[in-house]
C-alpha cells in the first residue's frame, strides 16, 4: 500500500503519481485528507498537509478526487484523515459521501474505538472498512479489544514515534509482529519508516502488506512525479 | 471499556494508539494520587516551602474607591515562584513523574510561563527537560527563553503551522510518541486528552480553596462575582472550583477579544459566535475552526490566551450556564493594566489583565457590601518588551537602541579580534 497527501503538491500531481503507482503494481492506496493539526505525522507529511491547505484544498475536493480515482482504477482506495475532518463534515454524511465515491476503508489515527460507537456502526452499515492501528506499545489484551472493531486489515505501526523516521526490523520487531498475528485474523500491513526494497524484504513472510508513506512524498519533492514509477517497481 | 473523561458533551481522549498504554499508566497514577491524602499533603508542603503558598488575597482599596462599587480583591498568583499559577500544576505533575519513575519531561509553552515553571521543576527534581515554543512566541517572550535555557532546559522553537501555542502542543505530542518510555508530557493547561483537563484542574484547585477561606476572613462572606482570564482555562478552573457549589457566586471567564470580537482577529471561543464543536489535540471542545474543520489563526496581545481551543470542563460549564463568558480587547487590556499599575502598584500579566477589564466594567454595578475577586494569574514584568512596545514608550526605545548599538560594537570588536587571531 502507498500513501499520498491530497492536494500536495497538487491534485494534478496526485493523479500522475497514482497512475504510476497503479501501473507499477501497487495494490492499495491510502489518500490523506489534509488537516491543520496532524499530530501523528512527522515533518514530511506535516509539511505536505500545511502546503496543501495553504493552496486552498477543501474536504469537498478531496472527496471528489477520491471518487474519481476509485472510478478510474480497480484497486481499493482508502481515505486517511484525522477525526475532526469527519466529525465536522458529519460522520453519517462523510460515510455516505465515501460510500458513493467507492472508497473501501478509512484510517483515522486519533479515533480510538471507544470514542465513537457511531463511527463503527456507520462503517458496518455502509461496508467501509474501519482500519485500526496496532502499536508496539499495545498490550495483547488491547490488540484483542481493537480486533473486535477492526475490518479490512490491521495497520501495524513499526515503531514508536511519528511517520517518516527510520525503523529497525530486528528481533523486537519480529516478536511484535508475532503478537499482532496472534491477536487478529485480519491481514497485517506494516507502516512507518519503510523506505526501500530491503525494508520490504524484511517484512515478507511476517506481514501481508508494506506501507510506503513519507518516502514517495520526499521522492516527488526531490525528483518529480516521474521518479515514482521506477521507485515502486524497484521495491519488489 | 474506557468512556470516562467526558464532561457533558466535551473532553474524551482522542489519542493515537501508541499513547494508549502511557495514558492508562497516567490515569492510574493520577487516580491513586487523588485518593491518597499523603500525596495532597506532600503537594501542599512543597508549594508552601518552594513556592509562596498560600498566595495573598489583596484588597485593592484605591481601585475600589475609583470605581465606587463592590470591594475589589485580587488573588495574587503572580507571587508564586516563577511568577504565575502555572507552578501549581507543574509541581503537582512533577510529584507524579517521580512516582512513575520517568526521567525526562517535555512541555509546550505560549507566554513562556509554563515553560519556565517546567524548567524550574525539572531542575529541582533532576529531570531532563525540553520545551516546545512557537517561533512567534519565542520572539515576543524572549526573557523567558533566556531563563529556561539558564535552568538547563532545551528550548525548541516550533516553525510549523501558525508557530504559536497549538503548534507547540502538536510538536510536544510528536516528541512524546517517540519517547513515551522515558518521558512525561507536562501539559500546561486544563485541555488535551483525559486525564489532563481534570488533573490540571485538580492541582489548580488550590487557588480556589485558599481564596474561598481568605474572602470569608477578609470580607465576612463569599464574593458576588469571581473574574478570571481564560486561555486554555487552568487558572479560571483553579479559582472557580472554590466557589462552584455556591450558586450565589457568579463566575465570569474573560477571553481574548484581540482586535475586537467582530474583527475575526481574536481568541474568543465561548463568547462570540466564531467557534464550533470539534476534536483536536486529543479532546473535544469548542474550537475556532473553519467549515472544513481546519483550525483558524487566533490573535491576542497575550501569548498565553492565543489558543484555538478551551478546557472541555469550561465548555461544559458554559453549556450549563454556570460560567458566563466575556471578552476583552487588546486596547482595553492596555488601559486596565495602566490603571492597575498606577493605582495599586501591581503589575498583572497581559493574560491576567483580561480579567481586570471585565471586573472594572462591572464593579460599579454592585454595592459596596459586595466583594469581587479577580484572579491575577501571573505577573506582568515578564512582558516588559511587549508592554513597553504597546505603550510606545520613548525612553524604553532609547534604552533598547543604545543597548543594541553597544552589543553591535562588541560583536564587531570580537570578530575583528578573531580575524587578527587567525592571521
Amino acid at each position: 500500500m502507498t500513501h499520498i497527501v491530497l492536494g500536495y503538491p497538487s491534485f494534478e500531481a496526485n493523479r500522475q503519481v497514482i497512475r504510476q503507482m497503479v501501473e507499477n503494481g501497487v495494490d492499495c492506496i491510502e489518500m490523506q485528507i489534509p488537516f491543520s493539526e496532524p499530530m501523528a505525522d512527522g515533518p514530511v507529511i506535516l509539511k505536505a498537509n500545511q502546503d496543501s491547505l495553504a493552496r486552498g484544498t477543501t474536504v469537498g475536493e478531496c472527496l471528489e478526487f477520491g471518487a474519481e480515482m476509485a472510478a478510474t482504477y480497480s484497486i481499493p482506495f482508502l481515505f486517511m484523515t484525522y477525526y475532526n475532518i469527519i466529525f465536522k463534515y458529519g460522520e453519517k454524511s462523510f460515510f455516505m459521501a465515501a460510500k458513493k465515491g467507492g472508497i473501501r476503508g478509512l484510517i483515522v489515527p486519533d479515533l480510538p474505538p471507544e470514542m465513537s460507537p457511531d463511527f463503527f456502526n456507520y462503517a458496518k452499515e455502509m461496508e467501509i472498512a474501519p482500519i485500526l492501528i496496532y502499536a508496539p506499545t499495545s498490550t495483547d489484551s488491547r490488540m484483542a479489544e481493537l480486533n473486535t472493531f477492526a475490518d479490512g486489515f490491521i495497520y501495524c505501526v513499526a515503531r514508536r514515534g511519528v511517520t517518516g523516521a527510520k525503523s529497525e526490523f530486528g528481533d523486537d520487531f519480529n516478536h511484535y509482529l508475532a503478537r499482532c498475528r496472534a491477536a487478529t485474523r485480519l491481514p497485517l500491513a506494516v507502516g512507518f519508516g519503510i523506505r526501500n526494497s530491503e525494508d520490504v524484504k524484511a517484512i515478507i513472510g511476517k506481514a501481508d502488506m508494506a506501507v510506503i508513506g513519507s518516502q514517495t512524498i520526499q521522492l516527488v519533492d526531490e525528483k518529480g512525479v516521474e521518479a515514482v514509477g521506477p521507485f515502486i517497481a524497484g521495491l519488489r | 471499556m474506557e468512556t470516562t473523561g467526558f464532561f457533558g458533551n466535551w473532553g474524551g481522549s482522542y489519542i493515537p494508539e501508541i499513547l494508549n498504554q502511557t495514558f492508562n499508566q497516567l490515569k492510574n497514577e493520577y487516580t491513586k494520587a487523588k485518593s491518597d491524602p499523603d500525596f495532597w499533603q506532600e503537594y501542599i508542603d512543597l508549594m508552601s516551602t518552594y513556592s509562596c503558598r498560600p498566595t495573598p488575597l489583596t484588597y485593592a482599596e484605591n481601585l475600589t474607591n475609583h470605581f465606587g462599587g463592590a470591594k475589589i480583591f485580587i488573588k495574587r498568583e503572580d507571587l508564586n515562584h516563577t511568577g504565575a499559577h502555572k507552578a501549581n500544576n507543574v509541581m503537582g505533575q512533577g510529584l507524579l513523574v517521580k512516582r512513575m519513575g520517568k526521567k525526562r519531561v517535555i512541555a509546550e509553552t505560549g507566554a513562556g510561563q509554563h515553560g519556565m515553571a517546567t524548567a524550574t521543576m525539572a531542575a529541582k527534581f533532576g529531570f531532563e527537560c525540553t520545551i516546545y515554543m512557537g517561533e512567534v512566541d519565542v520572539e515576543r517572550q524572549r526573557p523567558n527563553v533566556f531563563w529556561m535555557e539558564k535552568m538547563g532546559a532545551t528550548v525548541i522553537p516550533v516553525q510549523d503551522g501558525s508557530r504559536i501555542l497549538k503548534d507547540a502542543i502538536n510538536e510536544a505530542f510528536r516528541d512524546w510518541v517517540s519517547n513515551i518510555d522515558t518521558t512525561h508530557y507536562v501539559l500546561g493547561t486544563a485541555c488535551g486528552p483525559a486525564p489532563f483537563p481534570e488533573m490540571v484542574s485538580w492541582f489548580q484547585s488550590i487557588i480556589g480553596i485558599e481564596a474561598a477561606s481568605q474572602i470569608l476572613i477578609q470580607h465576612g462572606k463569599p464574593p458576588a462575582r469571581v473574574f478570571a482570564c481564560v486561555g486554555g482555562g487552568s487558572n479560571a478552573m483553579g479559582i472557580f472550583q472554590g466557589f462552584m457549589n455556591d450558586s450565589t457566586v457568579e463566575l465570569v471567564g474573560v477571553e481574548a477579544g484581540g482586535k475586537g470580537i467582530r474583527s475575526g482577529r481574536h481568541a474568543s471561543r465561548l463568547c462570540g459566535n466564531d467557534a464550533s464543536p470539534g476534536v483536536a489535540q486529543g479532546y473535544k471542545t469548542m474550537f475556532l475552526q473553519n467549515d472544513d474543520g481546519q483550525m483558524l489563526e487566533t490573535h491576542s496581545v497575550a501569548a498565553g490566551l492565543d489558543y484555538v481551543g478551551v478546557s472541555p470542563i469550561l465548555s461544559d460549564l458554559w453549556d450549563k450556564k454556570r460560567v458566563r463568558f466575556e471578552s476583552a480587547t487588546d486596547k482595553e487590556v492596555m488601559e486596565a493594566l495602566d490603571l492597575t499599575m498606577k493605582m495599586e502598584g501591581i503589575i498583572p500579566a497581559l493574560e491576567s489583565t483580561h480579567g481586570f477589564v471585565q471586573a472594572f466594567k462591572e464593579a460599579s454595578q454592585l454595592s459596596p457590601d459586595d466583594a469581587i475577586i479577580i484572579n491575577q494569574s501571573g505577573r506582568g514584568d515578564k512582558d516588559i518588551f511587549t508592554i513597553a512596545h504597546a505603550f510606545n514608550d520613548p525612553s524604553w526605545k532609547e534604552f533598547i537602541i543604545a543597548l543594541g548599538s553597544e552589543y553591535k560594537k562588541q560583536s564587531r570588536k570580537c570578530s575583528l579580534e578573531r580575524e587578527q587571531d587567525t592571521r
